[in-house]
């Protein structure tokens, strides 16, 4: 076959892009667009006595207003605890209470200010240790009622919206025979996906009954399922057109608040579409954060190093509703030891509301917050037994016939591999000395893993339409939120067909055409609709087969095609055993002008095997396919300012098989800089629940003149059951950079600071306690 | 109350009314259509609004439309001619740096002014130029390498 996979094919939506001709959805215009706006709560925690929304209703050019208690019905993919709008109180500062649709912004804002609420302020809980134990107030009374997933366990009369439980072998026995027992805890604050384009949607509800939406969710068939829910209207009454999204990160995942709050008021204005756009401090406060954790690990070791017991708690302040943070916690929980293998633990992940921003998914889904400390936490022990940080790695690292933290025997795993390859590119043990006292350069490396947390039978699906030319329409739901997927689905369908790539068009997702797709989400793309597309183009080249093998009087299992022309494998110069791919795109017609068959359809179809729930313990294979890898920094502390140089970086991931090469790079260099800005910059910061850096100037993340020098390197140990052998990676490429930084932070100058972001006034401090401990 | 302003957009000389509160990045992508430069923060600190005014770059939501008057305006709609990309448009696909592209245009205006003022920048000087650009995508590393590109091949 002619190989385009492996190739670095430019981006099939490049031109667009570069020319700002790409329609986002902020951009789109309709003759009769309403502008939607959204009123919310001042207080974090408050119950709603009364909304007057007469006199907004009253304001010329205001068209709609609606209430919570106009749309009742919940929403949640994993735990149903939230409404449209919020109804009998307020959780967070932010949280919607009522929306207007009116002929422009100032109105509609105007109108905002013209409706009036009463609130009953309650105590609230910002702290997630404290929400945990309070047994008197809770954040969600009626958590005992909620809908959730089964795999979601909410803990009765609490403010615990999950708890994950995993026990493999016997952590307490194992802890009697440790030579030496090590407890550290870690904290990450939350951040955000900070994604250049706010949340945004537009909906119209027709006069027909049918339902349109444009948005910049990442998933149409998912937004599609859950607001058929939230508005009781069959799913094929919505129709979601898929529109370029200016990047994701998991915030636009599922479904979020602009979306039914759109769909509302479009119900009230028949015909109008109502658009939503999130401005810039409301994407900080009232999208989707990710949560934030407190991290404790009690690790038992043999003096050689082996580690053999662990205990590990994780604590996630899931924020006010904890639709997509349940899931988090439970995955933060099944892959709570990191990437070794650990053959007794016991471990508990806990989600928890509090009064504050929502939470939800975020590149790498609980594994950047897991991460931060186990990849410390390890390096400390290593230290203290007398080994390197990359000899303690390797030692306990996973391997091919390892078991992990589910008892799931792994195969393919090239952790190693990319840990060596890094240390050696960074040149670990190798130190430089500026010849300024002050300025200390130090060295480090973390490592991670992850795979896609999706429920076990999250599937894909795949069309290849052959047209009457010859060209081909490739149709799925999967969207490109920036991560390159058309074009490297387009490699894929090419190869797998055995065609051009440029006779390959990937027609733009539309959930009234294009066949489903359950998430863009998890780094699942590349690996799951990839083996929907390569079942799809057995599907197209049988059909084409059957017709080529009548027609050119060859058996069909002699037939192949490369670049759109059929042949005869036996006879492979022969013409007149040859075709091209267009004689048979509509059947197969015969010389009397009757003809058999129709239009080559390909469908394909793919869940992927061998996975299921986890059973009580946590114990099971749930997860489809693993991606190992690891980031090395080095960096140069001044210890006068406490401030922070990252100098180099070097990235190094096991990705199965690079189907385009660049746009992995891509992901390896732009998941390290958005962890490089955890590492640093980036942290909620509050008052109480009141989030106070909710805009650029003082919520940084990282400029052209902030980042390192960057190294990428691509392993590729093939993954058995991958498309080409090809894993994820959009993800695991964010997950060790800030452990890496922190490990290099360290090594210069000997303190740890254990909470991100790693501050000046927190290295000043740790030097200073250092100083006195030392005297 | 409206007022009347004149000013070069991608070469055409327009006049227009525009609302005294309005800002140059709300007239253009509302009133013009051109919505190439996005609205990403609406106070200056993310350029993903960058546009040419008299060959400098600007945060278009920071600077009112009527002060567009008599100045020539260059928007990222403007770079491509009958005749293709623009050279930074061809490198920028060539050397894969774009992802989701809403901090694109502005990228791209950031470097059409930097290149038309100092054709021959140091590392330094791209990322200085470009500090005002936020992406989230790219990590910014294959951006300043296809700058790097264009520079060659424009010298």
């Amino acid at each position: 076959m002619g190989k385009v996979v492996g190739t670095n094919v430019k981006r099939k939506d490049g031109i667009e892009k570069v020319t700002g001709s790409a329609k986002y959805t902020d951009d789109l215009k309709f003759s009769n667009m309403l502008y939607g706006k959204v009123l919310r709560s001042p207080h974090e925690h408050a119950k709603i006595v009364s909304i007057d929304t007469s006199r907004a209703e009253a304001l010329p050019g205001v068209k709609a207003v609606i209430t919570g208690k106009d749309f009742p019905n919940v929403t949640g993919l994993y735990i149903g605890d939230r409404t449209v709008l919020a109804i009998d109180k307020v959780r967070f500062i932010g949280d919607p209470v009522a929306a207007v649709a009116a002929e422009s912004l100032e109105i509609a804002e105007r109108a905002l200010q013209s409706i009036d609420v009463e609130y009953e302020e309650l105590p609230s809980l910002v702290d997630p240790k404290e929400s945990m134990e309070e047994k008197e107030l809770l954040i969600h009374e009626n958590i005992n009622d909620y809908d959730h997933a089964d795999f979601i366990h909410p803990v009765k009369d609490t403010n615990i919206s999950n708890h994950f439980k995993l026990r493999k072998g016997d952590a307490d026995k194992a802890f009697e025979e440790a030579d030496h027992i090590y407890e550290e805890e870690f904290e990450v604050p939350m951040v955000q996906h900070v994604p250049i384009e706010t949340h945004v949607s537009v909906a119209q509800s027709q006069l027909n009954g049918k339902l349109n939406i444009w948005s910049s969710a990442q998933s149409p068939d998912a937004l599609r399922e859950l607001v058929g829910v939230v508005f009781e209207m069959p799913l094929n009454q919505i129709r979601v057109d898929s529109v370029p999204i200016g990047g994701g990160f998991g915030g636009k995942a599922g479904l979020n608040p602009e979306t039914p709050i759109a769909v509302a008021l479009s119900k009230l204005v028949l015909g109008c579409p109502v658009k939503i756009t999130y401005t810039r401090a409301e994407e900080f406060e009232c999208a989707t954060a990710r949560p934030g954790i407190i991290a404790r690990f009690k690790t038992g070791v043999k003096e050689d190093g082996d580690i053999i017991a662990q205990e590990i708690e994780y604590i996630w302040d899931g924020g006010a509703y904890n639709d997509y943070t349940v899931n988090v916690s439970k995955t933060g929980g099944y892959s709570c030891a990191g990437p070794y293998e650990i053959p007794n633990v016991k471990a508990d992940s806990y989600c928890v509301y509090t009064n504050r921003p929502v939470t939800g998914a975020y590149r790498g889904f609980g594994m950047c917050e897991i991460h931060w400390g186990i990849e410390q936490h390890i390096e400390n022990i290593a230290e203290d037994l007398g080994l390197t940080p990359l000899e303690m790695r390797l030692k306990n690292a996973l391997k091919d016939g390892s078991k992990n933290v589910t008892g799931e025997e792994l195969s393919d795993v090239g952790y190693s591999e990319t840990l060596e390859l890094a240390a050696e590119q960074i040149e670990l043990d190798e130190k430089e000395d500026t010849g300024n006292p002050t300025k200390v350069r130090g060295k480090g490396i973390a490592g991670g893993y992850k795979g896609p947390s999706t429920p076990p039978n999250a599937a894909s699906s795949a069309l290849i339409q052959v047209l009457a030319d010859g060209s081909i329409n490739l149709l799925i739901t999967a969207t490109d939120i920036g991560q390159g997927a058309y074009t490297a689905l387009a490699q894929m369908a090419a190869e797998a067909l055995g065609v051009s790539i440029d006779t390959i068009n990937v027609s733009t997702p539309n959930t009234d055409y294009t066949p489903y797709e359950w998430q863009t989400v998890g780094s699942r793309t590349t690996f799951s609709v990839g083996n929907a597309i390569i079942n799809a183009a057995e599907d197209a080249r049988n059909q084409l087969f059957d017709y080529a093998s009548e027609d050119l009087g060859v058996d069909e299992e002699d037939l192949d095609m490369e670049d759109g022309i059929i042949f005869d494998t036996t006879d492979p110069d022969n013409t007149d055993k040859q075709a091209p791919i267009s004689k048979y795109a509509i059947g197969i017609m015969y010389e009397d002008g009757s003809g058999r068959g129709g239009q080559v359809i390909g469908r394909g179809v793919y869940i992927p095997e061998g996975v299921s729930n986890l059973d009580e313990n946590g114990q099971g294979r749930t997860v489809n396919h693993w991606t190992y890898g690891c980031h090395a920094a080095e960096v140069e502390v001044d210890t006068e300012t406490g401030q922070v140089e990252v100098l180099n970086m070097v990235t190094t991931f096991d990705v199965g098989k690079a189907i385009n090469p660049e746009l992995v790079e891509g992901q390896l260099e732009g998941g390290l800089v958005q962890g490089f800005g955890t590492a640093l910059f980036e942290e909620f910061v509050y008052d109480g629940g009141k989030l106070l850096n909710k805009s650029f100037v003082d919520y940084k993340i990282p400029t052209a003149m902030d980042i390192p020098n960057i190294e990428t390197n691509i392993v590729e140990n093939a993954l058995g059951h991958g498309p080409f052998g090809a894993r994820g990676v959009a993800e695991p490429a964010m997950i060790p950079a800030a452990p890496a930084i922190a490990n290099a932070v360290y090594d210069a100058i000997g303190v740890r600071v254990k909470s991100m972001p790693i501050t000046p006034e927190k290295i000043l401090a740790a030097l200073k306690e250092k100083e006195a401990n030392d005297n | 109350m409206k007022q009347k302003i004149k000013f070069t957009v991608n070469g055409e000389v327009r006049e227009y009314e525009v609302a005294p509160y309005q800002t140059l990045l709300n007239f253009i992508r509302e009133d013009m259509d051109l919505t190439g430069a996005k609205e990403g923060c609406a106070e200056g600190e993310c350029g993903a609004c960058t546009v040419l005014v008299d060959g400098r770059a600007v945060n278009a939501c920071m600077m009112f439309a009527v002060e567009a008057d008599g100045k020539v305006i260059e928007t990222i709609e403007g770079l491509a001619s009958g005749s293709g990309l623009s050279v930074i448009q061809e490198i920028f696909i060539e050397y894969s740096a774009l992802q989701c592209g809403y901090c694109t245009p502005g990228m791209i205006m950031s470097t059409e002014a930097l290149l038309r003022r100092n054709p021959n920048p140091t590392d330094f000087e791209i990322k200085e130029a470009i500090a005002g650009n936020l992406c989230r995508c790219t990590g910014y590393t294959k951006i300043i390498e296809a700058i790097k590109a264009v520079a060659k091949k424009i010298n």
